[in-house]
């Protein structure tokens, strides 16, 4: 909805950038962040992180409370110093500029609309401390709400709007002086699901038509995946793994990414025989599975000797599930009974507890329109999946 | 009505009427004819026309008015920037003592107060000349000292409810530190700072102990008339005073709570 309205009342944006600026060497970052630290007491919220973000990026900071990503939020923004470390926007190193005068805008988790102000005076706020012109302010402002879609409610007080309009409010002040960077403190945490879906398009969309570069920070990975452009799990102060949500995903670092990126099963296994493989870098693997001794082949990123304690990883919805025994190359084939079974209309959750012993997760798309399950609690049923879909996690 | 919520009833009756019947019992004899303050003799306002022809008590009247308004003034400015400095400055050493020593007052006996406040006056004219006399000047410094704990106390936990983020972003949006103080913190405490000072106001009107210490010959405020009054017998005008006294601390009092109330609902979105 929001996109249709830009189209209509702004000009082309400066054209956009490719989106994959990190893949080019040459690509100039847009904020630098170099050995960045930040100490309370003797507590360490931000452990010399590295990153670069190029412009027009939509980069999100992920990561549980207590990590550290909002305290390197505010970083960037200036309400923190940095104990260690540099932070450079546009080749302008960031020490020493206070937050009102740096090139870069927040929305807060709690959207701190002024109460006291208009929703007009609210977004109005930004410009009179500039000290643009009235007529101008005027214009810019009613342009803004025109974007977010609340000039209807332009004249109302923060009390009278609902959390969206709030929030609209909020990213409306925020982006009306058009900041280099909008840094987005847990944007969509306050609001209600289907809200939260519709706000999430809406975004997307502001961000990729103005073109400003996005920081987000949040906890919850279904958000981090579906906006960044890359994102940054975070733990304990420091980046685990940098990538685009898909790298992330099918390619986790560790256990802990991996696990905390979405949902996987996880199976210790100890490696067989390891080969280099002919066309690329990566090495083919043949692994026994500790609880079952199954035979299972992957593909690994570097050489691993053999009787090295490996673990691998498959996500639940590369798992395909049935009544009878599937036939193929390459598949791993487990067998076992429904134990637990969820039904959310476009897709169904099973834990099926193995012939090992052991409960593997698996998410299946219901194809089939029938009231009837296919498999109920307490039916026999394989599991099977292809090597290719193994994950191989060293750490 | 089953005989639990019959007994909670009365019981409330009953607390109420201990609270207010004497009150009540002060503005109906206020109304009464008879010169004896404690026999009813028909409704009747002379005692009203008598108070505004007694001199000694409209003055002590103008003068209680005009140190509750001063010292309330000069405690909310003091008490607003102590509130502010208990939270606004971050977690600097030794804030926790600071917190309790500016609540301490607050429970401190009003005779020690007083008394502590009259040794500093005296030894002060003493080592420095000033003051050359107590009186109003003297009333009104320490009614600022004892009152500037209420409004400290009572903005500083407006602050601490605030959404401390609504000044980042005012900041974030390129309001200078000032400005923020300004365009922001004021405007939201400024609820808080009107209803520390009706209490300040109000303490200032009430008290007889703190003025009676730090006062000297000639300023006697509104409650040392009563007080030195009713030691010659309770008069009838007296009864009339009270109840134009009671009306407006009343008045204000409603007034401070209707803006405590505003304030808190505009908190539950804000």
């Amino acid at each position: 909805m929001i996109s249709k309205n830009i189209t209509q009342t702004k000009q082309p944006v400066t054209p956009y950038v490719p989106e994959t600026l990190w893949l080019d060497p040459e690509a100039k970052p847009f904020i630098q962040i170099k050995g960045l630290s930040k100490k309370f007491d003797d507590f360490t919220a931000v452990d010399d992180i590295s990153l670069d973000i190029y412009k027009g990026e939509l980069f999100t900071i992920l990561g549980g409370s207590g990590c550290g990503k909002s305290t390197l939020l505010r970083m960037l923004a200036g309400f923190e110093m940095p104990n260690a470390g540099q932070i450079i926007i546009d080749d302008v190193d960031m020490a020493g500029i206070p937050a009102y005068d740096r090139p870069i805008n927040m929305m807060f988790q709690s959207y701190a609309v002024f109460p006291h102000m208009t929703v007009a005076q609210n977004v109005a706020y930004g410009l009179k401390k500039e000290r643009v012109a009235k007529p101008e302010i005027t214009r810019r402002v009613s342009e803004m709400l025109e974007l977010v879609q609340l000039s209807n409610l332009a004249k109302r007080k923060p009390q009278q709007l609902s959390g969206g309009q709030r929030q609209r409010v909020a990213l409306a002040r925020a982006l009306i002086k058009r900041p280099k960077v909008l840094l987005l403190d847990e944007p969509l945490a306050a609001l209600d699901k289907k809200l939260r879906e519709q706000t999430q398009f809406e975004l997307m969309n502001l961000q990729y038509e103005l073109g400003i570069t996005f920081v987000v920070v949040t906890h919850d990975q279904e958000e981090a995946m579906t906006l960044s452009t890359r994102l940054a799990v975070m733990d304990q102060g420091r980046f685990v793994q940098t990538g685009t949500p898909t790298q992330v995903y099918e390619s986790p670092k560790n256990r802990f990414v991996a696990d905390f990126f979405g949902t996987i099963n996880l199976f210790d296994a100890t490696v067989i025989s390891c080969q280099p493989n002919e066309d690329s870098a990566s090495y083919n693997i043949k692994a026994k599975l500790d609880k079952t001794g199954t035979m299972v082949k992957a593909v690994a990123e570097s050489l691993l000797s053999p009787a090295s304690a490996i673990t691998i990883g498959v996500r639940p919805e590369k798992i395909k599930i049935s009544h009878e025994r599937p036939e193929g190359d390459n598949l791993t084939i487990a067998k076992g009974v429904v134990e637990d079974l969820a039904y959310y209309g476009n897709r169904s959750i099973y834990r099926v507890r193995s012939e090992s012993g052991r409960v593997i997760q698996v998410s299946a798309q219901n194809y089939q329109r029938s009231e009837q399950l296919s498999l109920e609690w307490d039916d026999q049923a394989y599991l099977s999946w292809d090597a290719s879909c193994n994950v191989v996690l060293t750490e | 009505m089953n005989r639990s919520s019959r007994f909670i009833f009365s019981a409330l009756c009953f607390g109420f009427a201990f609270l207010y019947l004497p009150i009540l019992m002060l503005i109906l004899l206020s109304f009464n004819d008879s010169s004896i303050a404690t026999v009813w003799g028909g409704f009747s306002l002379r005692w009203y026309s008598a108070l505004l022809n007694n001199e000694q008590i409209i003055n002590a009247a103008l003068l209680s008015l005009k140190i509750a308004a001063v010292s309330a003034t000069f405690a909310t400015i003091l008490g607003t920037m102590a509130g502010l400095a208990l939270t606004q400055m971050g977690r600097y050493r030794g804030r926790l003592i600071f917190t309790g020593l500016i609540a301490a007052p607050l429970v401190m006996p009003e005779v020690i107060t007083g008394l502590s406040l009259l040794l500093l006056f005296v030894s002060l004219q003493e080592l420095i000349g000033w003051p050359l006399s107590r009186g109003a000047s003297t009333i009104t410094i320490a009614h600022i000292t004892f009152s500037m704990a209420y409004v400290a106390v009572i903005v500083q936990s407006r602050l601490a409810s605030m959404d401390q983020s609504m000044e980042e972003a005012a900041m974030d949006l390129g309001g200078r530190p000032m400005q923020v103080a300004f365009d922001i913190t004021l405007p939201l405490i400024a609820p808080s700072m009107l209803s520390g000072w009706l209490l300040a106001f109000t303490l200032s009107l009430d008290d007889l102990v703190i003025a009676s210490f730090t006062s000297g010959a000639g300023a006697s405020t509104l409650p040392m008339v009563i007080f030195s009054k009713i030691k010659l017998g309770v008069t009838p005008d007296i009864n009339a005073l009270a109840t134009l006294i009671i009306g407006t601390v009343s008045i204000g009092i409603i007034i401070a709570s209707w803006i405590m109330f505003r304030q808190s609902k505009r908190n539950e979105v804000g």
